[in-house]
Formats: structure tokens, sequence, C-alpha cells
């Protein structure tokens, strides 16, 4: 008697769960801020794009974060969305949307999705090589002014950033060098040099970035991140 | 028959209630005052305006020490905190304000109290300007926090129709809130006291303060601002044109000159013998004080306390298990100057490399600005007359570090069993000890009892005093180029901390003027604002782990992370340097990260909750 009484309490609580519940999102929406083909590398999680879903009660977007390789990934509900770079966000311009000529983007999901969305960065970091002697680091990368009208803006700094996992950004380092916007004689060949301080436990190798700040603009233009060996 | 006795005694029950008298339902509350109750009586009324001045709103104050850690001010040393440490980021949401509710409080209050015909008219136009002022003053706070606000001046009701668009109002430009600000100053002026005594309500000198303070930094915003352009709004919500600057800063200098002029309040100097325990005393002294302007008060066994002195207090004389919490940062510690006007980090090392030996831990601090020891408590120096104990262990012969890891832990030295480490530490990641070999001084209570958790503090908290009026001023004055003028306010402040060689007009530049507001205003919730105003902070919190600046008295100089200094004992028998006291400078190992302020945090965030609900209400920029 008291175990029927038990079974039925477990189906019935197994039941009521099952009924209420949504399903969770399940459209993957993926791709990549590019220029001209390139993704745009930035700070990991420092840069972010919103997308609003009219038709709800409430008007609140969903924030997608922007990887440090540029990439992006979101789990949304098939619907269909308003994508928005905001303002001030990001080392980039945004272009206007060819369809509504304005900021928004209209996105449509129905399904799986990769897009890539195309930003104008003031600049791009090219080439961007590293080799070692030793535990000093040396990169050579080319410095390429995108924006040249009248929104362009000058380089405050180019600085070589190290450190000992794969996220490499101002905040993430261990050893940093730079070379001021001014000081930068031939902005096709630029290289920096950085002694890597011993790290604990040792490992191998350190990952290794080159990163740009524009005058005026908070985040940075980086290269993408390599794995050097010591 | 039962059946008819119960109908009939029912019947008799329902004729009783509805018959008995006609208020039955109309009685009045014997909980709550009416209306008409409270405004025909002035001591009602000022238990009403009392709870109105309770919700003034502070950021940093005695009652939240945590937030002063937030910055470079200070390490916060209790687990529960260190998080401060080794957080990159501050959220766009951070330090956001919007208490709309307290707002229509305040104009239920006005709007009653112009009614109020039962008072008396010079009581009812005081209430009335007080209300005002504390009205002008949400507004202060919310364009500091927010930019533009809506403006709303008449309590707003809802009429339940299902259309709240005529609730719903645009921001304003930031400039027409300080505007506003401005205007209500001088209006509520007039039905105000002239009293300096009165500390804990609005008076005359209080409204020039405020009028000051606001125009001053309307004026920074706009002259600053010019250098962030990206940190505005085409609509003006964010941002005041660089063309308003100067009117502003006249403004700003005519109230605090009408303020010094009055000759009602003054510096506080009742110690001259002692100017750090006078410097100290400023806060806590509430007999007769002349400097302070406007407080919160607490008092004793009123239910009304604060526990600054309980959670700050030193470990080694505390009064409960508990204290030490807070511990002020070298980089706040080295920015006190040199009493001949000059600036130099802490001297730890020759340039040999080998130590610099001290006789005693306090001769390192000797020399300087009198308001270091008034704000800090230092190594060697005394709290409650009775002497701290911060050291952080022997050194031996070899170099080697002889320490402990609990308060006043012991340990063999020399084939001894002695104490090697102080009852107040500094001990890493041990909370409650000083960890940054520093504990705060400002407005910790002497009296007895004030670190206990049955007694606590009735220390106020000061708002406004008269050394920040004469700093406003000095600041108005140089910026409009008028250098004798702000040399002549800046000396007198200076004096006061016992740098008696006054600077000369041409030695005020922009850098001393932040300077000395940094050390003169330290711990008394100033610094965010004046770094968002000089559109500094996101210069020198730039999220990048820079190394400790050697040149405290540059304005733009990094402050990312907070650092110590830490002193130890030469046990070293035999040696001229024995039982001599050397110093370590030191990143505690809870600061793990560097402090980024982003643009985006120069104005905070409006909460989508309230965006949704008035649609006319825009987001603020770089978020």
């Amino acid at each position: 008697m008291r175990n029927s009484l038990f079974i039925i309490i477990i189906v019935l609580l197994a039941a009521s769960c099952k009924k209420d519940n949504y399903a969770a999102p399940g459209t993957s929406f993926k791709g990549r801020i590019i220029c001209q083909g390139e993704a745009v590398n930035v700070s990991q999680g420092e840069v972010f794009f919103e997308l609003w879903e009219s038709g709800w009660g409430k008007r609140t977007p969903v924030n997608v974060a922007i990887a440090q390789d540029g990439s992006f990934s979101s789990l949304l509900f098939d619907g269909n969305y308003q994508l928005v770079l905001p303002k001030g966000q990001g080392p980039y311009l945004t272009l206007p949307d060819a369809a509504s000529h304005t900021d928004t983007m209209l996105l449509q999901l129905k399904g799986d999705r990769t897009m890539d969305i195309a930003v104008l960065p003031y600049y791009m970091i090219r080439n961007a090589k590293a080799s070692a002697n030793g535990r000093q680091v040396t990169t050579n990368c080319k410095l390429d002014k995108i924006i040249t009208d009248t929104r362009a803006k000058n380089v405050e700094r180019i600085t070589l950033y190290v450190n000992r996992t794969q996220f490499v950004d101002g905040i993430n380092n261990i050893a940093t060098q730079s070379i001021n916007g001014g000081d930068i004689q031939d902005p096709g060949n630029i290289t920096l040099q950085v002694n890597v301080p011993a790290v604990n436990p040792a490992q191998s190798s350190v990952f290794v970035r080159v990163g740009v700040k524009i005058e005026g603009v908070e985040d940075m233009i980086f290269s993408p991140v390599i794995e050097q060996k010591l | 028959m039962r059946t008819y006795g119960f109908y009939i005694l029912l019947m008799l029950t329902l004729f009783g209630c509805a018959k008995s008298n006609d208020d039955f339902l109309n009685r009045a509350p014997s909980n709550i005052l009416l209306d008409e109750q409270v405004w025909k009586d002035e001591v009602l009324v000022l238990s009403v305006i009392a709870n109105l001045y309770d919700r003034y709103p502070d950021y940093q104050t005695i009652e939240n020490w945590s937030e002063f850690a937030t910055f470079d001010e200070a390490f916060a040393s209790e687990f529960g905190q260190y998080g401060r440490h080794k957080n990159q980021q501050y959220g766009y949401g951070a330090w956001g304000f919007w208490d709309y509710g307290y707002i229509r409080e305040l104009n239920l209050f006005i709007e009653k109290c112009s009614k109020a015909n039962l008072l008396k008219p010079e009581t009812r136009d005081r209430f009335l300007a007080e209300a005002r002022f504390l009205r002008a003053n949400v507004y202060f706070e919310l364009v500091k926090r927010m930019g533009g606000v809506p403006l709303v001046l008449e309590p707003l009701t809802y009429d339940y129709k299902g259309d709240p668009s005529a609730l719903q109002r645009p921001r304003q430009k930031e400039s027409e809130i300080y505007d506003f600000v401005i205007k209500e100053m001088d209006a509520v002026m007039p039905a105000l006291p002239d009293d300096a005594n009165i500390k804990s309500r609005a008076t005359k000198g209080l409204v020039l303060a405020t009028k000051a303070r606001a125009a001053l930094y309307a004026a920074s915003i706009a002259k600053y601002g010019a250098t962030t352009p990206q940190v505005s709004l085409p609509g003006g919500e964010v941002g005041i044109p660089a063309s308003m600057a100067d009117g502003y800063y006249k403004t700003a200098l005519a109230a605090t000159q009408q303020l010094i002029n009055s000759g009602k309040y003054a510096l506080y100097n009742k110690k001259p013998d002692n100017l750090s325990e006078n410097f100290a005393a400023l806060f806590y002294d509430k007999g007769g004080n002349p400097e302070v302007i406007f407080v919160k008060d607490f008092k004793l066994q009123s239910g009304k306390v604060q526990e600054w002195t309980l959670a700050n207090q030193p470990r080694s004389l505390a009064e409960e298990q508990q204290g030490g919490r807070l511990n002020p940062s070298l980089n706040l510690v080295q920015s006190f100057e040199k009493l001949d006007n000059t600036f130099a980090p802490y001297a730890t090392n020759a340039a040999g490399g080998d130590y610099i030996y001290y006789d005693k831990p306090e001769d390192m601090f000797a020399g300087r600005d009198a308001r270091l020891a008034g704000t800090v408590i230092l190594p060697g120096t005394e709290f409650k007359s009775k002497k701290v104990d911060i050291w952080a262990g022997y050194i031996l012969k070899d170099g080697s570090i002889v320490t402990a890891n609990n308060f006043g832990g012991q340990a063999v030295v020399g084939g001894n069993r002695i104490q090697v480490v102080g009852f107040d530490g500094p001990i890493d990641n041990l909370e409650f000890s000083a960890q940054t070999g520093f504990y705060v001084r400002k407005y910790q209570d002497p009296a007895v009892g004030s670190g206990r958790i049955g007694t606590k503090s009735e220390v106020w908290w000061v708002r406004y005093r008269y050394a920040e009026v004469l700093l406003n001023a000095a600041e108005a004055a140089f910026e409009l180029g008028d250098k004798s003028t702000a040399a002549g306010y800046l000396n007198q402040v200076r004096a006061r901390a016992g740098l008696t060689v006054p600077l000369t007009p041409a030695e005020i530049t922009f850098d001393r003027i932040v300077h000395e507001r940094k050390v003169e205003l330290a711990f008394e919730g100033h610094q965010l604002w004046d770094m968002k105003r000089w559109r500094l902070a996101h210069v020198i919190w730039d999220g990048l782990s820079t190394d400790l600046t050697t040149h405290p008295e540059n304005a733009r100089s990094t402050s990312t992370r907070v650092f110590g200094l830490l002193p130890y004992r030469i046990y070293n028998p035999g040696s001229p340097q024995d039982g001599k006291w050397v110093f370590k400078k030191v990143l505690p190992s809870n600061v793990t990260s560097a402090h980024q302020f982003r643009l985006g945090n120069y104005y905070s965030f409006i909460g989508d909750d309230i965006r949704n609900n008035n649609p006319l209400v825009i987001k603020n920029p770089n978020q």
C-alpha cells in the first residue's frame, strides 16, 4: 500500500514536470565579424551586438558577445530578429544595412544559420608572425589603415601581448611591449620584442598577439592568436 | 423549532451589526495619521520631513565601508569583499540610481505643505524650502550618475484607463538638470535659517555649498567633456557644450565666495598643537564644529548608530573579534606630499639595492602632510591612546623572512620562540589584518565602546564641509584664470594640514587641484564623481596591470591596482642594523586584476525595465 502510494506520487511528479516546460532554444546563429573577408579580432567578450525580437510585452535585447577571434554563436528560437551593432561598441564603424539603410539588420531565423557581419574597422593587423629566441619573443606585422577619409583616426599605440593561456588581450597577459603611434616608422613592417617571464608551472609555449589601440576608441583590434614555442 | 431559533439569532446578529451606529465602517484608523492630522502639527510634519531627510541618497558612506574599496583608495580586508580586487570591469549598471518613488513623495510633501494653512507661515515656508532642497538634491544625484533625467515636479497619478503615456516624460538635457538644481537653490534660500549650528537640516550655508558644487560639476563636464566626445548624446541628455563652462564656473565661484564671505563657517582648528589629531577630530567632534555644514547624524542608544569603527578598528585594539576591514592603499598614502610641497614615493631601497634602515616604523612617514596621519593609521602610531602593532615579520641576516600566519604569531628566531608578526598583521590573505600595512583613521570614533556590537558609534557622516567649499572656490577661480585667488583658497586648506610654505599662483595647476582634493577628501565619497566630471576615470583606471606610479602628483597617473607597504624588523644580532625597520612594497595576493573604467561607465545604465515602461527614455552612450 505504502509502496503504491509512493509510485503514484512519483508518477504525478514526473507528469507535472513534463507538461509546463518550454523547449530550449535550439536554433544556432553563428558567424564572424569580418572586414574584406577577414575576421576582426577583438578582446574576448568585450564587444557585443544586440538582437531584438518584437512582439513580446517587454523589449529587452539578447546581447551576443563576440569572442576574441571575431566569431560569435548564439542559441535562439526561430523568429524574426533585428540585429543592431550598438554605437560606440567595438573598434569599428558599422556599415548601413543594404536593405533597411539604417543600423538595423533584419534577421530571419528558420533553422540554423551562419552569417558573417561586415563592419568597417579603423585598422587591420595583417601578416602577424612570431618567433622566439630563448625566452625572447619577437613579432612582426603590418598595420593596414582601412578608414582613410575624414572619419580616420590615429593610432595611439601598438602593443604585443603574451599570455600563458589562449586568451590574450589588454587584461589577460603576463608580458607586454608597446610602441606609441607617433613612433611607428613603417606601418608595413612593425617589429615588437618582449622577454617572457618564467611561469609556474613551466610551459613549453606561450600565446602571443598584437593589438592596436586607436585614439578615442575604447576597444582594440588584434591579430589572430599565435601559439609560440619557446 | 431549532431552525427557527437559529434564524432568529442570525437575524438579530445581522441587525445588531448594521444598526449599531453610522460610523462603524468609518472609524478613524489608530495605526496611521491622516493628512488633516499631520498638516496642523509642526512636530508631526517634522517627523515626515525627517523621513525624507533619511532617504537622502549617498554612494560611498561610513555606513557602507566596502564601497570605499571599489577604486584605488583602499583594500577590502574581508573574505566576502576580496572580489572587489579580482574584477576587471565595472558593470554598466554600477552606482546607478533611479528613485522616482522618493521624488513622488517629495512632490506630495511639497503639494500638501503649500496648502497647509494651519501651520505658522514661517514654519511652513521652512518645511517647503527643505523639501524643495531635498528634491533638487535628488536630481543632482540623478544627473551625477545617469545624466539628464525626466524632470517631474508634481505628483503624477495614473488614472487606470490603460494609457500611461500622459505620465511619460523624456530625459532633459544634462545642463537643464544642473540649471534646475542651481535655480532651486536660489529659490529656497530666503526661507532657510542662516545658522551654522544647524548641521542636520538645510541651511543657507548648505544651499550655497550645494549650488557651488552643482555648478562646478556642470562646468567641469562642459570643459573636460570636450576631451571625450564619445561620451555624449546628440540630444544633450549626456554632455554639456564647452561654451557653457565659463558661466558655470562663475556661478560656482560666486556661490562659494558668498558662503566664505558670510563668515559663518571656518576651518576646524581646535587642536593646533597636533595637526593630524586636529584633522581626525574634525570628523568626530560634534560639539560646536565650525567646519561642518551638513551631516547625516547618529545618536547612541537611539537605534540610529553606525558601524564604521566596529568594522575598521585596528584588530589589536579591537573591542570585538573583528575590525580592520578597510586598508588604505599605498597609492593613496604616497599621494600625501612632503612638507616642502614636493612629492616622493616612499624610499624603501637605496640606490645599491640594499634596504634603507629606519629606527622606528613611523620615521618612514615623518615630514609629510599632517592629513596623512589624520586619514590613515600608520605603523607605529596610536589609536585610542594605544599603539597599533603593524609589522609583517623579521628579516634575518641572510635576507630570509620569518613570519607567521596568525595575529601576533610566534616562531623560533635565533633559538628563542618570539612574536614574529604584529597583532594587526599584515598577514596576506588574513581578513581584518592590515594587508596593505595601513588602517583607515578618518571617521573612526575614539570613544570607548564605539567598536562594540552592543554600542557602536554616533560619529556623523559629513556631506558638506567648509574645506570642500574652499577647494571648490579654488578650482573655479583657477579655471577662470584667476590663479592668485585660487592660491589663496588652496593655501588656507593646506596651512591647516601643516603645509606652511604657501603655493605661489604660478604653482597652481590642474594637477595640484586634483591632488589636493584627493588627499583632503579621501574616504568622503568624492573620488568617483570627481574623476567622472574631469573625464579622468578612464585614464587612471585603464585596465592595464601597470606598476605603482612614481608620480603621484600627476593627475593622469594610472592607479588600477591597490598596493601595500609592509614594515619588517631586522634580526641580525651584533650588526648595527639589528632591530631597525625596513619596508617592502607589495601587491596583496588578492589583488589579481586591474580596474577598467570603460567609457560606458561614465553614465550608468538605465535599466531595460525603465526604458520599457517609458520608451521616451533613451539609453546612455557606449553601453
